[in-house]
């Protein structure tokens, strides 16, 4: 059971919460210039890094914020991402 | 039939040569199964199959074991339906015992939404020339007396599809079998020989470099199951695939119990009885992604929890040990065979958590992909190109079960 720090609720359980996979894939800027090659690579395509990994978690059983972590795929180290939510920013 | 006997060494255990036609990456069951049809079927015996551990000790040696083809769409019907026939001659074929045993396998139905798929299913299944029966709840019962299919239940059985022609066998045999077969038929199985990246010029591989030294290929065939999108991390390719953790475990040995193989897509448990006597049982993925060879307990305490409620007769058997896989899991539970953006470079993945079923048919069509340039027929709808087109394979259904 990995223990993961919910930006607002703190430490929980894995089981509260949903895994979002791959964090920072932006939805296309004009969805209309997309090739198919491109809307496949924007739906299908994934990192699958044996290492660090910055992906997405969502606190379903809790706060239900959505948030993303930087997680170790193979030790499941955690470390924050400078770039999700803290605490003092939730209003 | 009896145990074989083992002679001391089932296959040399060469060095790698500097240049092969064709290079195998990944020595588990579907790399081993494409070396030996290469040879076979296609006379290419200037092969390696390169392993970075031991020969089939990746998810090989992890799954368990079931075989079945009733996937729901035609072109995954014509795959594993090609796959289950070649079973059906496979330890003739391979001359060794690898304990086929066609003993049914039985998916429940829960609700009323499992009950429509299923028929929808074995409709689907009859169609397509696949052996399948709906079982009501009764009929369940009897071909599964063990299982508790009481109103009661916290998951009542309202029926089952039954496959009779599937089964489980014992994997180790099957790679065995499949590895001295590609032995002497002239292939070079090395073992301790990690691919770490590929020499690509113009387009084209032409080379892997690897723990080893650099060794020269025509092509080079990917089959690294869970690893497959780090290997092709290093030709610069990115897939649709992400890599989980799978889970099983066994049991103490017990006596002859249970004579089927019982899946339950929606309680995420499947259970069979090995021949040694111990219960093997399946679990659910881990969600989220992870190339740590071990899984999360609770996912363990889940399936246990799910077995219980459908085999109260199993409340007091021990666990004797647990273990995972790293599975490669593609969006539509559907593999990925064949070419690659990369010249000779192609690649056999996504299984998921279900290809030793597919084993002995995914090296059938790999092989001959792999000999004529081409995707073979059974293997052309299952091309990366379908991710671009948009026409995927969905069996999240069928393969709602890890297994
Ligand atoms: C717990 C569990 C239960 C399962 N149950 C079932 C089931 O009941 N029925 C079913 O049909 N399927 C099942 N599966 C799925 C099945 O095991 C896999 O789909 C199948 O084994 C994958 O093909 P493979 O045998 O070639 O994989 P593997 O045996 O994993 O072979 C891949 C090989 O590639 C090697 N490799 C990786 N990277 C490199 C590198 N860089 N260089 C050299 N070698 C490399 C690995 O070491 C490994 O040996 C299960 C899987 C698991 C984990
Ligand atoms: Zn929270």
């Amino acid at each position: 059971m990995q223990l993961i720090e919910c930006p607002w609720c703190g430490p929980r359980d894995e089981i509260e919460f949903r895994y979002g996979g791959q964090a920072g894939i932006a939805y296309p800027e004009d969805p209309s210039a997309l090739s198919d090659e491109e809307w496949a690579g924007y739906v299908f395509m994934r990192d699958n890094p044996r290492g660090w990994f910055h992906e997405r978690w969502y606190h379903v059983h809790g706060c239900r914020t959505w948030f993303s972590v930087r997680r170790h795929t193979v030790t499941h180290e955690i470390g924050r991402d400078p770039e999700s939510p803290r605490r003092e920013e939730f209003g | 039939m009896s145990a074989p006997v083992h002679p001391d060494f089932l296959w040399r255990d060469p060095d790698p040569r500097p240049s092969y036609d064709v290079v195998i990456v990944g020595g588990g069951g579907h790399g081993l199964a494409t070396a030996y049809y290469l040879a076979k079927n296609h006379g290419i015996t200037n092969v390696a199959v390169l392993e970075k551990g031991w020969l089939a000790g990746g998810n090989m040696a992890r799954n368990t074991t079931v075989i079945r083809s009733n996937y729901l769409w035609d072109e995954s019907a014509a795959i594993y339906e090609h796959s289950l026939k070649l079973w059906e001659g496979l330890s003739a074929e391979l001359d060794y015992d690898l304990m086929f045993s066609q003993r049914g396998v039985l998916n429940l139905a829960h609700s009323l939404h499992d009950v429509r798929e299923g028929r929808r299913r074995v409709n689907a299944n009859v169609l397509n020339g696949v052996d399948a029966e709906w079982l009501d709840a009764d009929e369940v019962r009897r071909f599964c007396p063990i299982l508790e299919v009481g109103a009661h239940t916290r998951h009542p059985v309202l029926g089952a599809t039954l496959q009779r022609r599937g089964g489980i066998a014992k994997h180790d045999h099957v790679a065995w079998g499949y590895a001295r077969g590609a032995d002497a038929l002239g292939v070079d199985l090395v073992q301790g020989c990690e691919v770490t990246g590929f020499e690509i010029a113009g387009g084209r591989v032409r080379a892997v470099l690897t723990s080893r030294g650099r060794i020269a290929a025509g092509t080079v065939a990917l089959a690294a199951a869970g690893h497959t999108s780090v290997l092709a991390a290093r030709a610069g390719l990115r897939l649709p695939l992400q890599s989980h953790p799978l889970q099983a475990l066994v049991s103490e040995l017990l006596e002859p119990v249970l004579d089927c193989v019982v899946m339950s897509n929606a309680v995420h448990v499947y259970v069979s009885q090995a021949h040694k006597g111990e219960l093997v049982m399946g679990a659910g993925i881990d969600p989220c992604n992870s190339y740590g060879q071990r899984g999360s307990f609770h996912v363990i305490e889940e399936q246990m929890s799910a077995a219980l409620e459908l085999f109260p007769v199993f409340n007091r058997v021990r666990v004797v040990r647990t273990w995972a896989g790293i599975v490669d899991v593609s969006p539509d539970a559907s593999p990925i065979i064949g070419t690659t953006p990369v010249d000779g470079l192609m690649i056999n993945a996504g299984w998921g958590t279900g290809g030793f079923k597919a084993t002995p048919g995914s090296g059938w069509v790999y092989a001959d992909t792999i000999a004529s340039g081409r995707p073979h027929p059974l293997a052309e709808p299952f091309g990366l190109a379908r991710f671009t087109t948009g026409a995927l394979i969905d069996e999240h259904g069928a393969a709602a079960v890890a297994h």
